[in-house]
């Protein structure tokens, strides 16, 4: 679970509790390698393609992807890192968190971003970094890379790129890191 | 007045208790009146989230969407060119919706009262009200009328100006490349010049010393307020000695504007005692940084050569203003985060 829904759980700070494991860390490694390669073979070249991961819980999967394309083709690939706190259209719910920072070193005009998250849930936060990538230049295009698709979309996005699909209930809690990922349930402290 | 002259002493204990302060920083940030509100850790948050905003003003399009929607109203009761304009500027970078009053063309001139008139701007239904007075404590006054809108305090009298120590913290600490946990920790800064009249002065030393800073005043006794009981900081009349020693020398403007009586002989004789003169800035330390709120008075308070020479961050300055103000101005009003528990 990304630090912002950790903080964000009932009036900040709530606990997570773990209660099924769906995916372990070579679970995780074999689903990166995968998503990798399925980059590169869409994208045939990847001298156009850069990596900008979410702040805070897409930052490490985007930085394994980016080694990993760069480790294969032999080209170092771009990476970025994108805080969208001040798109998002529910402004108010969820805290800011200072050392999330936006750094994109590099003219995102008329390069492939593949843009990276942990999980996928409602797809507004991947609204408001289209928003938010929008203001640093016209990419050529966005593809989307998420470890895991929860469901229970609330706008028309579709990730490009998936390590797992997993069907969850709306209030159950799922945390993606490279450790693995767990199903889990979130309790006031 | 206390005679002063051999005052590179410390002041004994003093009222203005920083423990306070943090017991203060628990209520909710829905004004901005005063540093003392904020406490150090709400400083430090703030010079953290402007860090966003110093990105966010970088871009090809230094715009996002984070305060849409939302009105603020600068209401400015005394002149001002960087204040105004910066706080304008942030708010447009937000994306919010801005207006302007101004005093001189207002229905003031028909007699309208200050309560009036602002109850009047709260019910056009507007956020927030960026309010600039000559006299002190009107921001608190007009936040007590209000029922709803954040009142951010742009300067009221020689009291406070809160957003300009922000600003000041915040170049000071990355331009000289501080830890921000450690904040101002040890850091020797200067505030030399108009300390009586300068509402800086007391914003700035209410945030250096709460970030950990010491701070040493230096003006002529007739600039200096008639009491320093309860201001954390030292006094010399020595600039000279004083200058080696110092990682900030942050020169005041000399407000002739508002000096009622003769405070000083002559111009002259001020620079020839207190201006950052050429001379006196080679004694600074190489990283030293020269500072000041604006608007310079050129050949009084500091040379023309010293105020555009490398270690002066004075364009720097209004620059990391727009940043700070963003980051203020979307904390009261966006991000519905409680600084206390952010």
């Amino acid at each position: 679970m990304a630090k912002r829904e950790r903080a964000l759980a009932p009036p900040y700070g709530g606990v997570f509790v773990a209660r099924t494991t769906v995916m372990d860390a070579d679970d995780v490694r074999r689903a990166t390698w995968r998503m990798a390669h399925e980059i590169i073979e869409r994208n045939h070249d990847t001298r156009d393609v850069v990596v900008v991961g979410l702040q805070t819980g897409g930052v490490w999967l985007a930085q394994r992807l980016a080694q990993v394309v760069g480790e294969v083709n032999g080209e170092d690939v771009g990476l970025g890192t994108l805080d969208v706190a001040f798109y998002r259209d529910d402004i108010g719910l969820r805290p800011v968190l200072p050392e999330a920072a936006t750094n994109i070193p590099f003219e995102l005009t008329g390069k492939t971003v593949i843009l990276v998250d942990d999980v996928l849930f409602t797809g507004r936060t991947i609204r408001a970094a289209l928003n938010a990538l929008a203001d640093y230049g016209r990419a050529r295009a966005v593809q989307l890379a998420v470890m895991v698709d929860r469901g229970h979309r609330e706008l028309p996005i579709r990730p490009d790129y998936v390590g797992k699909n997993l069907p969850t209930r709306r209030d159950e809690m799922v945390d993606a890191t490279e450790a693995g990922v767990i199903i889990g349930d979130v309790t006031a402290p | 007045m206390t005679d002063l002259r051999d005052t590179t002493s410390s002041l004994p204990e003093v009222p203005l208790d920083l423990a306070d302060l943090a017991v203060r920083q628990h209520g909710s940030p829905r004004h901005l009146l005063s540093v003392a509100d904020l406490g150090p850790q709400g400083i430090t948050d703030i010079l953290r989230l402007t860090d966003s905003f110093v990105e966010v003003s970088r871009r090809s399009i230094p715009k996002v969407p984070a305060l849409r929607g939302k009105t603020v109203v600068s209401v400015f009761f005394e002149d001002s060119t960087r204040t105004r304009l910066s706080f304008e500027t942030a708010a447009r970078r937000l994306s919010a919706d801005v207006m302007t009053f101004s005093a001189s063309s207002s229905s003031l001139n028909k007699g309208e009262s200050l309560k009036d008139t602002v109850l009047t701007i709260q019910a056009m239904g507007v956020d927030a009200l960026v309010v600039r007075h000559s006299g002190s404590g009107v921001p608190w006054q007009v936040a007590g009328w209000l029922d709803g809108p954040s009142v951010l305090n742009a300067g009221d009298g020689w009291h406070e100006h809160p957003t300009q120590a922000l600003l000041d913290c915040y170049t000071i600490t990355r331009r000289l490349g501080l830890d921000p946990e450690e904040g101002l920790t040890g850091k020797r800064i200067a505030i030399v010049g108009d300390i009586r009249h300068s509402r800086v002065a007391r914003s700035d030393v209410l945030a250096f010393t709460a970030l950990g800073a010491e701070v040493t005043l230096v003006a002529p006794p007739t600039l200096l307020p008639p009491s320093l009981a309860g201001w954390p900081v030292s006094v010399t009349h020595d600039l000279d000695r004083l200058l080696p020693t110092l990682d900030v020398v942050y020169v005041l403007r000399l407000q002739r504007e508002r000096m009622l009586e003769a405070l000083l002989p002559s111009l002259r004789e001020y620079t020839a005692n207190y201006g950052l003169t050429r001379r006196r800035a080679a004694l600074l330390e190489e990283n030293a940084l020269i500072m000041h709120p604006g608007p310079v008075n050129r050949g009084v308070e500091i040379a023309s050569e010293v105020a555009d020479q490398p270690g002066s961050v004075i364009t720097a300055q209004v620059s990391n203003g727009v940043a700070v103000r963003m980051a203020v101005l979307f904390l009261l009003l966006g991000s519905g985060v409680d600084l206390a528990s952010a």
